[in-house]
This record gives C-alpha cells, sequence and structure tokens, in this order.
C-alpha cells in the first residue's frame, strides 16, 4: 500500500495498451509517466513510413476490436480517433467468382442459396457465443485456487451468460464445439470452400495453427468478439492514427510521454518495483511500474531471473511466442486490377485461401520450420481510401503473410527474398501485372518484427492464444491478474488477458486492477 | 554342457564404486543396498563394530555416490546465492557451507553442501538427483553446471581418531585445518582435497580423488591398520544412519518429503518446518521460495520437525504421537535409534502445532514385541534444541591426537 496521496507510475512502452492503461491511471489521479523505446508512439499500432512518400500500418493493419468501452472512458473521438469506414472481407476466386463476406451475410457468383443462410445463422450463433465470454474478457481472469468477490462473480457472470444469455439449446453446441477445430465446424455448416477458407483464415492467422488443429474454434471466437461490438475498418492515416488518438487522450488526461527512451531494467528492491533505469542509463523512481512489454521482456530481460522464483522464470520461458506472420509491404506505381473486383472493392480486405486444404497445407510447413510454399494471405490497399499514404496517383499494398515461422530451419537470410517473390507470385496470379507496378517493397520476418518492435519471437499476440495461455493462464497461472510476484509490478499489455488485436482491453483491465489494489501488492 | 548363462548381472544395474574391489572383500555379510545407483553397503560385518568405530575410533565409508555437481562461471556464486536460502555471498575459497534450497512456493528439495574450490569454482553436493533443478534455476545466468558425481571418488574418514589415522596415513596440512576448511595437498603423487565435514557430529574429513587414485587412497588409510598403529573400520549406511540421528542432522526424503516428491497438497516442507531456519537469510538478494517463506513467517506455525528423546527402552519406531495418553495425535517419529552411548532412545519427529502452539505434552504409542507377540506401551517424549550427542573435539583446531 502506498501512503502518499498521489501515485507515480511508469508505463514501459508506448504501445496501445500501455497508452490506454496510462490514461486510465492518469484519469484516476495518477502521476503517470510513459517511457517509448521507438522514436514514437504507436508499437504495433503504427503507421509506417517504409519507403519515401509510401506509407502503411506497420503491423496491425486492420481494426477489428478496439472496444467501444475503451472509447467512450478515454473519449477518443474527441482525441481524434478516425474508425475509417467498415470493411468487408473479399475470398478471392481465380476465376472471378470473388465471395464478399459482412458480419452478416455473404454473396457471390458461386455461393448457394443455402450457404448464405448457413452463414448468416452461423455468424448469429458464433458471436452469441464470442459475447457470452464478455465477462471474462472486461474483467481479470479468475483464479480457481483462493478465490474473491470479485473472481466469484465474474465466474458467476460467465455462467449465467453461457446459460440464460445463450439458453439452453446454444450452450449445448457452444460446449460441443468450443474446444474443437475450426474445420470439423465450417465442414458441417458449408459446402463453398472458399467461404470455409474464408473463415478458418481468421481462426488460424496470428497462431501456430492450421483449421484441423483442435481449439480453433476459440481462437475464431476471440477474433469475432471484436466483431460483436465493432466492424472492421483501415483507419484513414494508418493504425498511426489511432495510436495518435490514443496520445491526445493521454496527453490530456496529464500523461508524460517520453520517446526514445529505452528500458534497460526495471529497479527492484526487497522484491518490491521502485522504478527503472534506461539505456542510457538515466534512472526513474516510481511507486508502480507498468510494463506494456510481453511477458518475455518483462520478466527474464527487464525484471531478471535473479528477482524471480526460478520454477516461475522456467515457466515464463517456456511459453510459446514465436510469431508466424511476415508482414510485407509494397509501394505501387499504379492500382493492380483483379478481374472482377471494382477499385471500391480492391479496398476491402482481401484474401487469398482458396480452400481449407491450401490453409492447412500452408500450416504443414510451420510445423516443420519452413515458410509456407502456398502462404494465406490478407491484402489491404489503404491508399484506396486515404490517398495521401502514397504519392499521387500511386498505391500502397499492406499484406499478412502465413506461414512465416520465427525459428526458421534455414535462417531469415536469404529465405527473405525468396518469400517475398512467393507472396507475390501468390497475388500476382489474381492480380496480373502486380510485379511491373512495384517500385518499393519491404518484409517483416517475425525476427525484424521482435527487432522493431521489442517484441519477443514477433508475435502478434505476445504469445500463442492457445487455450493453456489464455484466461487465468495468461500469460502463465500466478500472474494472470495483471499484477506479478514483483510488488508494484504490473502486465498491461497483450501477453496479459485477454490477449493481443487493437482493443486496449488488456491495457484497461489491467489499470482497473492497478487501482483495486491501489497500486500495491 | 555349457552352464545356463546368468540371467542377471548385479553390477547391470548397482555400479561398482572405485573402491568396489576392497569393499567387496571386507563387506562379510554382502548386505549390499543401492545409494543413487551403485552398489553400497549397509553392513560390512556387524552394526555395532562399526558403530563403535565411528564413535570410539576411525571409520572409513565410501561417499562416493553423494550426487556432486560443479557449478562454474562468472555467475556461479550469483547463482549459488540465488538457488539456496543461505547467504552464500561471503563464502571463502577453500570453505564448505551446509546449504538447502526451495522450489517457488519455499518447500525444501534438498539439502546439501556447497565446496568453493581452490580454482574459484564450487562443488555442490545433495542427497538427491538435481540436475534439473540447478538446470532451471540457471536460466538467464553466465553458469556451467556439470554433473561430477561419477568423476570423483570421496571416502568419509570420522571419529576420534580420524585425523591420526590420516596423518599416520602420509596426509599433510591436517594440523591447521578447520571445520569446514578445505585442504588441497597430494599423496603419493596425486591430487587429493580434503575437506573437514562429515555427517557424525564428531571430528572427522572427507577425502576427494580421481577414481584412478581410490584404491591407492583406500590402501594408504587402511595401511595404518595394518601397520598396528590405529584401528580402522570400514562403516556402511546402517552405522551412518545411528550416528546421525545422535547428531540431530536431517535426511530429506526420510525425515520429510522432499518438494520435488511430494503428489499430495500440504504435504512438502519448509525449511522452517524441518529446523532449517537457521540457514534462511532474508537478508540477501532474492532466492527462490524467499517470498513463499516470507509470507510463512507471519503465519501461525503449523508444524515443525524436532528432536525427541524417548523415554523408555522400547524402539518408538514409526510411531504414532500424541498431545497426551490416549489424546490426539500430533504427529509421527520420522527417524529412531537406540543411542548407544547415551543410552537412550532417540528420534526425529514431525509433530503438529495447534493454533500455532507447540504442544505442551508429547506421549508416544510404541507397539513392540515380546517372543513374537505384540504389546503396546506409552513413553512420554522431550523435544531437545541441542544435538543429541556433541563433543568438543568436532571443532577442536588442532585436533586432539589419541
Amino acid at each position: 500500500m502506498i501512503s502518499s496521496s498521489t501515485i507515480n507510475a511508469i508505463v514501459i512502452g508506448a504501445g496501445h495498451n500501455g497508452l490506454v492503461c496510462a490514461t486510465y491511471l492518469a484519469k484516476a489521479g495518477y502521476r503517470v509517466q510513459v517511457l517509448e523505446a521507438r522514436d514514437s508512439v504507436g508499437g504495433g499500432a503504427s503507421t509506417s513510413n517504409f519507403a519515401e512518400g509510401y506509407q502503411v500500418s506497420g503491423l496491425a493493419h486492420v481494426l477489428h476490436s478496439l472496444h467501444p468501452t475503451v472509447c467512450k472512458d478515454l473519449n477518443l473521438d474527441a482525441a481524434g480517433l478516425q474508425k475509417g469506414t467498415a470493411i468487408d472481407t473479399i475470398a478471392l476466386d481465380l476465376g472471378g467468382a470473388h465471395l464478399t463476406l459482412d458480419t452478416d451475410s455473404a454473396s457471390g457468383a458461386g455461393l448457394s442459396h443455402r450457404d448464405a443462410e448457413a452463414y448468416t445463422a452461423f455468424k448469429r450463433e458464433f458471436r452469441s457465443y464470442a459475447k457470452a465470454l464478455e465477462p471474462m474478457m472486461m474483467a481479470r481472469p479468475p483464479r480457481l485456487k483462493d478465490m474473491d468477490f470479485q473472481d466469484k462473480m465474474t465466474l458467476a457472470k460467465l455462467g449465467w451468460k453461457l446459460r440464460f444469455g445463450l439458453g439452453a439449446q446454444s450452450m449445448r453446441d457452444f460446449l460441443r464445439v468450443g474446444g474443437i477445430n475450426i474445420y470439423d465446424v465450417l465442414n458441417e455448416e458449408f459446402s463453398n470452400p472458399l467461404l470455409k477458407a474464408a473463415i478458418a483464415v481468421d481462426a488460424v492467422m496470428g497462431h501456430h495453427m492450421g483449421p484441423r488443429t483442435p481449439t480453433t474454434v476459440l481462437t475464431y471466437l476471440q477474433r469475432l468478439w471484436g466483431e460483436t461490438h465493432s466492424a472492421n475498418s483501415l483507419p484513414p492515416g494508418g493504425m498511426g492514427q489511432v495510436s495518435r488518438a490514443l496520445e491526445n487522450a493521454a496527453r490530456e488526461a496529464g500523461v508524460l510521454i517520453l520517446t526514445d527512451a529505452k528500458v534497460d531494467k526495471i529497479l527492484i528492491q526487497e522484491g518490491r518495483a521502485c522504478g527503472v533505469q534506461l539505456e542510457s542509463g538515466e534512472e526513474h523512481k516510481a511507486d508502480v511500474v507498468v510494463s506494456n512489454a510481453d511477458a518475455k521482456t518483462t520478466f527474464l530481460d527487464l525484471a531478471g531471473t535473479s528477482e524471480l522464483d526460478a520454477m516461475f522464470a522456467k515457466r515464463i520461458h517456456t511459453t510459446r511466442t514465436n510469431g508466424n506472420v511476415a508482414k510485407l509491404h509494397l509501394g505501387l506505381n499504379a492500382l493492380p486490377t483483379i478481374t472482377g473486383l471494382t477499385e471500391l472493392q480492391m479496398g476491402q480486405r482481401l484474401l487469398i485461401a482458396p480452400d481449407m486444404r491450401y490453409v492447412e497445407h500452408a500450416f504443414n510447413h510451420a510445423k516443420y520450420g519452413e515458410f509456407s510454399e502456398h502462404p494465406i494471405l490478407e491484402i489491404t490497399i489503404p491508399s484506396i481510401a486515404d490517398p495521401t499514404l502514397a504519392p499521387e496517383g500511386h498505391h500502397v499494398m499492406s499484406i499478412s503473410a502465413s506461414f512465416a515461422p520465427y525459428s526458421l530451419k534455414k535462417g531469415w537470410d536469404e529465405a527473405r527474398s525468396i518469400f517475398t517473390d512467393k507472396i507475390i507470385a501468390a497475388i500476382e496470379r489474381y492480380a496480373p501485372g502486380l510485379s511491373n507496378a512495384i517500385v518499393a517493397r519491404e518484409l517483416l520476418t517475425p525476427l525484424d518484427i521482435e527487432t522493431q518492435y521489442h517484441v519477443k519471437g514477433g508475435h502478434w499476440h505476445h504469445g500463442e492464444l492457445t487455450i493453456d495461455q489464455s484466461f487465468m493462464m495468461r500469460p502463465i497461472h500466478g500472474t494472470a491478474q495483471y499484477n506479478t510476484p514483483i510488488d508494484g509490478l504490473f502486465l498491461c499489455g497483450a501477453s496479459a488477458h485477454p490477449g493481443g488485436g487493437i482493443s486496449g482491453v488488456p491495457g484497461r483491465n489491467a489499470a482497473q486492477r492497478i487501482l483495486a489494489m491501489d497500486g500495491g501488492t | 554342457m555349457e552352464p545356463a548363462p546368468l540371467l542377471h548381472d548385479v553390477r547391470e544395474v548397482l555400479q561398482p564404486s572405485p573402491f568396489h574391489p576392497r569393499i567387496e572383500a571386507l563387506c562379510t555379510v554382502k548386505n549390499w543396498m543401492s545409494w543413487n545407483g551403485y552398489q553400497t553397503a549397509r553392513v560390512y560385518d556387524s552394526l555395532a563394530s562399526e558403530y563403535f568405530a565411528i564413535r570410539s575410533a576411525c571409520s572409513v565409508m565410501d561417499m562416493t555416490a553423494m550426487e556432486k555437481y560443479r557449478i562454474s562461471g562468472p555467475d556461479a556464486l550469483r547463482f549459488l546465492n540465488r538457488l539456496v536460502t543461505r547467504d552464500v555471498s561471503n563464502l571463502k575459497p577453500n570453505r564448505v557451507t551446509y546449504v538447502a534450497w526451495c522450489n517457488d512456493e519455499g518447500k525444501v528439495l534438498d539439502d546439501g553442501t556447497i565446496f568453493s574450490l581452490q580454482d574459484g569454482s564450487y562443488r555442490l553436493c545433495a542427497q538427491h538427483h538435481q540436475l534439473d533443478w540447478l538446470l532451471i534455476s540457471s536460466l538467464g545466468m553466465d553458469v556451467d553446471i556439470q554433473e561430477e558425481t561419477h568423476e570423483f571418488a570421496a571416502l568419509s574418514v570420522q571419529g576420534p581418531t580420524s585425523f591420526s589415522v590420516l596423518e599416520a596415513a602420509g596426509i599433510k596440512d591436517l594440523q591447521t585445518l578447520k571445520p569446514f576448511g578445505i585442504a588441497n595437498t597430494q599423496l603419493m603423487g596425486f591430487e587429493l582435497m580434503i575437506s573437514r565435514t562429515g555427517y557424525t557430529g564428531d571430528l572427522g574429513y572427507e577425502l576427494w580423488v580421481e577414481p584412478q587414485h581410490a584404491l591407492v587412497l583406500w590402501d594408504a588409510i587402511f595401511g595404518v591398520k595394518e601397520r598396528g598403529l590405529y584401528d580402522v573400520r570400514a562403516i556402511g549406511l546402517g552405522a551412518l544412519e545411528m550416528v546421525r540421528i545422535e547428531a540431530g542432522f536431517i535426511m530429506p526424503g526420510d525425515d520429510f518429503n522432499t518438494a520435488e516428491s511430494t503428489v499430495r497438497a500440504g504435504h512438502d516442507r519448509s525449511p522452517f518446518e524441518v529446523g532449517l531456519g537457521w540457514i534462511v537469510n532474508f537478508d540477501k538478494p532474492y532466492f527462490t521460495g524467499k517470498k513463499a517463506l516470507l509470507h510463512e513467517q507471519d503465519q501461525p506455525i503449523k508444524r515443525r520437525l524436532v528432536k525427541l528423546k524417548v523415554e523408555g527402552n522400547k524402539a518408538p519406531a514409526d510411531s504414532f504421537l500424541y498431545d497426551g495418553k490416549n489424546g490426539r495425535r500430533i504427529g509421527t517419529i520420522q527417524s529412531q535409534v537406540w543411542s548407544p552411548i547415551l543410552k537412550a532412545n532417540v528420534a526425529l519427529a514431525d509433530i503438529e502445532y495447534k493454533s500455532g502452539e507447540a504442544p505442551t505434552e508429547i506421549w508416544a504409542e510404541i507397539y513392540y514385541q515380546k517372543e513374537l507377540e505384540w504389546q503396546v506401551t506409552w513413553a512420554r517424549c522431550a523435544v531437545t534444541e541441542a544435538p543429541f550427542w556433541s563433543n568438543s573435539r568436532r571443532s577442536a583446531t588442532p585436533p586432539a591426537v589419541y
């Protein structure tokens, strides 16, 4: 417990969760300083100038889960937040029979009436499952041992939502499919291969999983949870614009933000975090240290194993944090054309994943430390809606490509250009002439993401969102309620519950936990 | 006809130690047991003669099977200080210290000794296999950990005349060697490390050599007996068990369940609970279990492993303990021995505290046989703080000559 009337908090990392957490704390009266290693705020939610005049969202490029509670609490609209218009997902077909999917309906040349109806019913049903998880997502995960009142309330609310929110029939269905793989479920529901693959991509992209991997229904629900409160969109100005709004809100609340301030270690005295030391040697003292860095960086690098119990350190060390998605940025001197798509449609979220077998085969390579021979691709061309991102008449293309394992058997040195060519070739089959339009390109492998964004393993979610690393086991049990074994040190990033995505929820939940604990142990 | 092949060769499952040729010749009753996979004598000829060799003369025990790990590298001392509950940051070269270590929950995994060797590295000796825990604990430290259980042969030479015997065997530099000190010397041209350590509570030494010199060392020591100077006897683990209880030394795995082998909640033990609170130092950098142990300190005491003197002459083997005759059951005897030198039953017992308070009365319910007929009796027990048996010659430097 801290005696001084104003608590002094340091947040390590000005990624979106760090900014969210800092703002909540500042609004509650804390004096908060955010220290960011990079030269600008945003972390994974930033806009990157990858070539002279060409800008894209650096890592995350589709906004799909920013939580309305966070937007409202932090008054992000007033801070200048523009989410951008909602976009559809278009699953590309080589023959031009593309499928367009919005939150509730599917349409396209090859889609049967039965599949279209099934899609609407499926989305309604699965969104209700995701909604049922809401009490769990918006609170600290309950401990199963030595539960306190809030833990019991969270579980009770979850139980109530599952039983009475869903109703008996839906709850039975949820319990049946909740732990299984998306492949089986989609085969039960649909016959159109393109439709099945498009949904499967949402279940596996960002994870070390193929459609047949158990628990891919859960990862799909986690993705779908964002859709329960907001649609997919491409923020004008790139994802950095979202972070700028968060930065404005933070500064408005009195948060001090220091960039180019890389934290080298967390200072610990008598088992309590008391500040940080920067790479420059400069020390900043604080009553509370909140880390938006991933759990491995926080505990193993910044705190150091010698400040931790041996098995705790080992368990953090063995969490699975190797990323599987590469990011390709292309500068184009002209808008590519895809047969059957209008320019407006080109500006949607485009998927290349013709069927679930393709997706599973793409994953097979990752199992053996290879990149996918035929990767699954999520493509956006944000310059269609926001021409300021590229020189006049030019465009930028932002592509998430899976699978690109962090630990590549042969190393990334030579593989980098080979994989880049494979991605371009895969798109070119749909968009002939693409390669002639390329004037700039940049590939970020998980290895690059690790070094440029300071995320161990370069993982989208700061660690796999498998069931053994989720909820009360995220990042590991024993530190899943945002507080850590080191008094006064908290986690607020994606390696804490409920995980990655530009949701702001880990940051919000962490701030609530810190406030409830009065910054103490 | 060809003789039938041996179905089973004991050496395939139990490793002979480098001293085995001598041990096998002396072990007349062939009472073998396994100690960490080594073929080890429990008794050579008679328990009584071996016990009195330790307490009245000079005993020699093969302790090659003791688990040994070499810890080296820039972070070796930092690693050890984070591993164990005791502050070992000031451990000087050529000194030994007794330590215990815990898991994250502050429950004892094992106890052992750390030897600060002359080359700047450390040897950790443990009762049980610890390599995996050491490797887990080494995460983030620049430290090299090698198991060297089989790279060194070791003899424990203990008893009032142990100093005289070793001097007579031609081993130098023992005169000034203090308890828990290490001497590095030579014997017949090979390197010999001697530590003034032991598990008997008496004057004694432990001798460490490379395995190829094991028999030469053995013969040098037993040569003293052959020359008619002093009696020297090989002793087995049976006699050692008697004297270590007399000296009040605990045995992890016998006197309490080690944390790693505990399955049921609440059956593991903290250092405070097994009487090792004296080697828990909170005034040092973080060590594994520190947070849990700090928390335990604030809680009412649940149980303690205590030294018990048990009245009467009936062995309280495996006895239940009660807070009065026919009272509430409060614990069990873990180890016990009839001490020939004290003429008393002494034991180590796990007893429960009620609301943090020690029981004021402890009674043992003892079952014993009289000509194969089972009898039961009650014996009053008294907790003692000091070792049941100790002798000032254990720490006298230079040691007395007998």
